[in-house]
């Protein structure tokens, strides 16, 4: 069965970015954490709570419905892969996504989307973060 | 930076509101943070000048490892320092690190002093200057409230401020970096006040393309396990540092009202335990630790009658439980929590604060004050009359004030009472009465501080007491944290980063460094720190302890003047040779 991130513990997050970093690393093979597919903010402050913004694997995802050239396919259990040479640079995923999972990285003109790939949950220090087990 | 074998640094001139960017290749053997930060001191510092003078430069560094690696959190900035006059180096965590990273600069050194109340946004495509006239005394959290609300990139973004105390130049205020982290101590808040620099938000979107994915990630997962997973670091985990606050009462090392006492009879009330079950709301890291060290406690008041309560959080840890906790006879964990936040509002470093009030306590009790000087009823353990003084001390409100406000030098200069000021080399004394070592390594160390070289932990760890040894443990371990702080590595995780472990990580993000390099590195660091020192009119000839601490039991009894001196007298000797060596082979 194919499994799909979950950000369900965020009560329990240290901040530390860890899951941020990894993933800018292993999928997008840069040190900045601005690249990664998760983003973890506070909601205004250090003083309040951890919130992360993910892909939440729609199993209708508006971001490949916006895409012009079909770079973005739906992945079996929900969410997209995208076929970075179909990709034009368009941005209307990103418009598309209303959870504000898809940025632009504007260095190698392709949105950053979530792979679901579970790299960021192996190295969270915290278990805030979960791979679910879903239906095609 | 990353992949390149040049130092990117970013020169900020206030006066002129002008930025410079330099490719730095000669700075690239000093590494990064301590290394870069005391070079590009040493540099641009003016001899003879005032501290506080505008041409004096303020400089901010990371390291090559910063933030890719676990636990490498530090941001390092060195100054001359307001508040003993000399070499000025304080550290903090955050986001600052990342920040600079990611906006893609090594160092930063500011100079000048701008017109107006001024803010500094940098990030990776602009250098702005901006008004922060409406800001000038607003304390730091409202200061950190209308940056947020004012400029993007939640996440991504660091945010330094000075409170009250800095813009008033108080030679002990900090610089808060992301609320719970700071720059605290040696004044480098009155260095941001003469430049009339409130703030700094600083963020970026570098790219920062990693050369060999699989070489560093298999090292980072290896550190990563090491941090995790074995016992190096747990205890910052989960007590925190303020175990230390039981483990220093039951041999006779935490110092207690004014160092009346070195232990504490509400330690139990006090301590890390106590803390945890009654106040801790949560722990959070700086970027890049998968610890989690920072411990947030809660406290409410009541700001009304009919159960009208407001609860705060702050951050607390040994050293401030020790300054505004034991120190100042406080007693509940509630209580010190109160002092901590009224430190942190206006923006104070809370180790001199307390020592300062201690001392105050003291000599208004001994009529060297009065009343009239302290304008509060000084008296071990009495809460809110403290938190009245803290107020004082920021907004310097009378001649007293104004006077401790330069530090406890210059208040004992005045007002006498040096026999209990609890002084080591100018800087006011940490949370540690062990014994020997850390007496005399707050003392000698390059910036009077108990991190400097840890003499505690040898006090701690000894068998026996012995003098050669006690030298050599402070010299060869100041060397040792020299070359982790120039990698800005946090000193929790020294377990962690052995040099194997170091050199491994370098050398899998291309940076071909041997030991013998490493060894290198922390003369130069080590003797450069020295020669800025020396430049600056620095001596420890004559140098006086201060009685107090001769008069209070350590672990190892109470100490004798006399060695104490011999030891001084050992280190200057052996210090000294080694530095004419150094300066030869330079
Ligand atoms: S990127 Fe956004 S729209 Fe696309 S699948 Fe994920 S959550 Fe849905
Ligand atoms: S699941 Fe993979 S692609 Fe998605 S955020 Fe985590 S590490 Fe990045
Ligand atoms: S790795 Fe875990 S604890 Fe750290 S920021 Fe990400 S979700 Fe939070």
């Amino acid at each position: 069965m194919p499994k799909v991130l979950r950000a369900d513990n965020m009560n329990k997050c240290l901040g530390c970015f860890t899951c941020m970093l990894t993933c800018a690393a292993v999928n997008h093979n840069n040190h900045n954490l601005a690249k990664s597919s998760i983003k973890v903010k506070t909601r205004g402050g250090l003083q309040s709570k951890f919130a992360a913004t993910i892909c939440v694997a729609c199993k209708e995802p508006a971001c490949a419905e916006a895409c012009p050239t079909n770079a973005l396919v739906k992945r079996p259990g929900g969410g997209v892969k995208l076929i970075e040479e179909k990709c034009i640079a368009c941005e209307k995923c990103v418009s598309a996504c209303i959870v504000g999972a898809i940025h632009m990285d504007y260095d190698r003109k392709i949105p950053i989307v979530c792979k679901h790939c579970g790299a960021c949950v192996r190295m969270c220090p915290h278990n805030c973060l979960s791979m679910e087990e879903v239906s095609e | 930076m990353i992949g390149t074998e040049f130092i990117r640094v970013l020169y900020i001139d206030l006066t002129n509101k002008k930025a410079d960017i330099q490719e730095r290749k000669d700075l690239y053997k000093y590494l990064g943070g301590a290394g870069i930060a005391v070079k590009l001191l040493e540099e641009n510092m003016k001899k003879g000048v005032d501290p506080l003078h505008e041409s004096q430069p303020l400089i901010i560094s990371i390291g090559p490892l910063s933030t890719i690696f676990p636990v490498v959190t530090k941001a390092v900035a060195t100054f001359i320092s307001p508040h003993t006059g000399e070499y000025g180096e304080s550290h903090a965590g955050g986001r600052l690190a990342m920040a600079i990273r990611n906006a893609g600069y090594d160092a930063i050194v500011i100079t000048g002093r701008a017109k107006k109340p001024t803010y500094l946004v940098i990030t990776d495509k602009n250098i702005e200057f901006k008004d922060a006239r409406a800001m000038w005394g607003l304390d730091i959290e409202e200061t950190g409230r209308v940056i947020r609300e004012r400029e993007p990139g939640p996440g991504k973004r660091s945010i330094i401020r000075i409170g009250r105390a800095g813009e008033n130049l108080v030679t002990y205020s900090c610089v808060n970096v992301d609320t719970y982290r700071h720059f605290g101590r040696l004044g480098i808040g009155a260095v941001l006040g003469s430049k009339n620099l409130k703030a700094i938000m600083i963020m970026g979107e570098e790219n920062l393309p990693i050369a060999n994915l699989k070489e560093y990630f298999k090292t980072y997962q290896e550190i990563y396990k090491k941090v995790t997973q074995t016992d190096a670091m747990a205890k910052y985990h989960e007590l925190g540092t303020p175990m230390n606050i039981k483990v220093l009462n039951s041999i006779s090392s935490l110092p207690t009202k004014n160092l009346l006492q070195s232990t504490f009879e509400h330690a139990d009330d006090i301590s890390g335990e106590t803390f945890a079950e009654k106040n801790l709301v949560r722990k959070v890291s700086c970027v890049g630790c998968p610890i989690g060290c920072i411990h947030i406690g809660q406290f409410r008041r009541e700001f009304d009658k009919g159960y009208e309560y407001e609860s705060i959080s702050v951050s607390y840890d040994h050293e401030l439980i020790y300054a505004l906790g034991s120190l100042l006879g406080v007693k509940t964990t509630d209580e010190v929590l109160q002092i901590i936040e009224e430190v942190e509002l206006v923006g104070l470093d809370a180790i001199s604060t307390g020592v300062v009030l201690a001392w105050a306590t003291e000599a208004l009790k001994k009529g060297l004050i009065s009343r009239e000087d302290t304008l509060a009823d000084l008296e071990f353990g009495n809460t809110m009359e403290y938190i009245k003084a803290i107020d004082n001390i920021a907004d310097r409100v009378n001649e007293f004030y104004y006077t401790i406000g330069n530090g406890l030098k210059e208040a004992v200069k005045k007002y006498g009472g040096e026999e209990f000021a609890l002084l080591y080399g100018g800087n006011e004394m940490a949370g540690y009465h062990t014994g020997y070592a850390f007496a005399l390594g707050q003392t000698v160390g390059a910036r009077h501080s108990h991190l400097d070289n840890a003499g505690y932990s040898y006090d701690q760890s000894a068998k026996e007491i012995k003098d050669e040894e006690i030298i050599d443990y402070v010299i060869n371990e100041e060397k040792e944290r020299a070359i982790l702080t120039s990698l800005c590595i946090c000193l929790f995780a020294r377990k962690v980063y052995d040099r194997p472990t170091i050199l491994k990580a370098l050398n899998s993000i291309g940076i071909n460094w041997t030991d013998q390099d490493l060894i290198r590195l922390a003369n130069d660091v080590f003797f450069t720190k020295l020669k800025i020192k020396k430049e600056l009119g620095y001596s420890l000839e004559n140098y006086k302890f201060p009685k107090r601490i001769f008069e209070t039991p350590t672990l190892w009894g109470k100490m004798d003047e006399e060695r104490l001196n011999r030891l001084l007298k050992m280190y200057i000797e052996r210090v000294e040779k080694e530095y004419e060596n150094w300066s030869r082979g330079k």
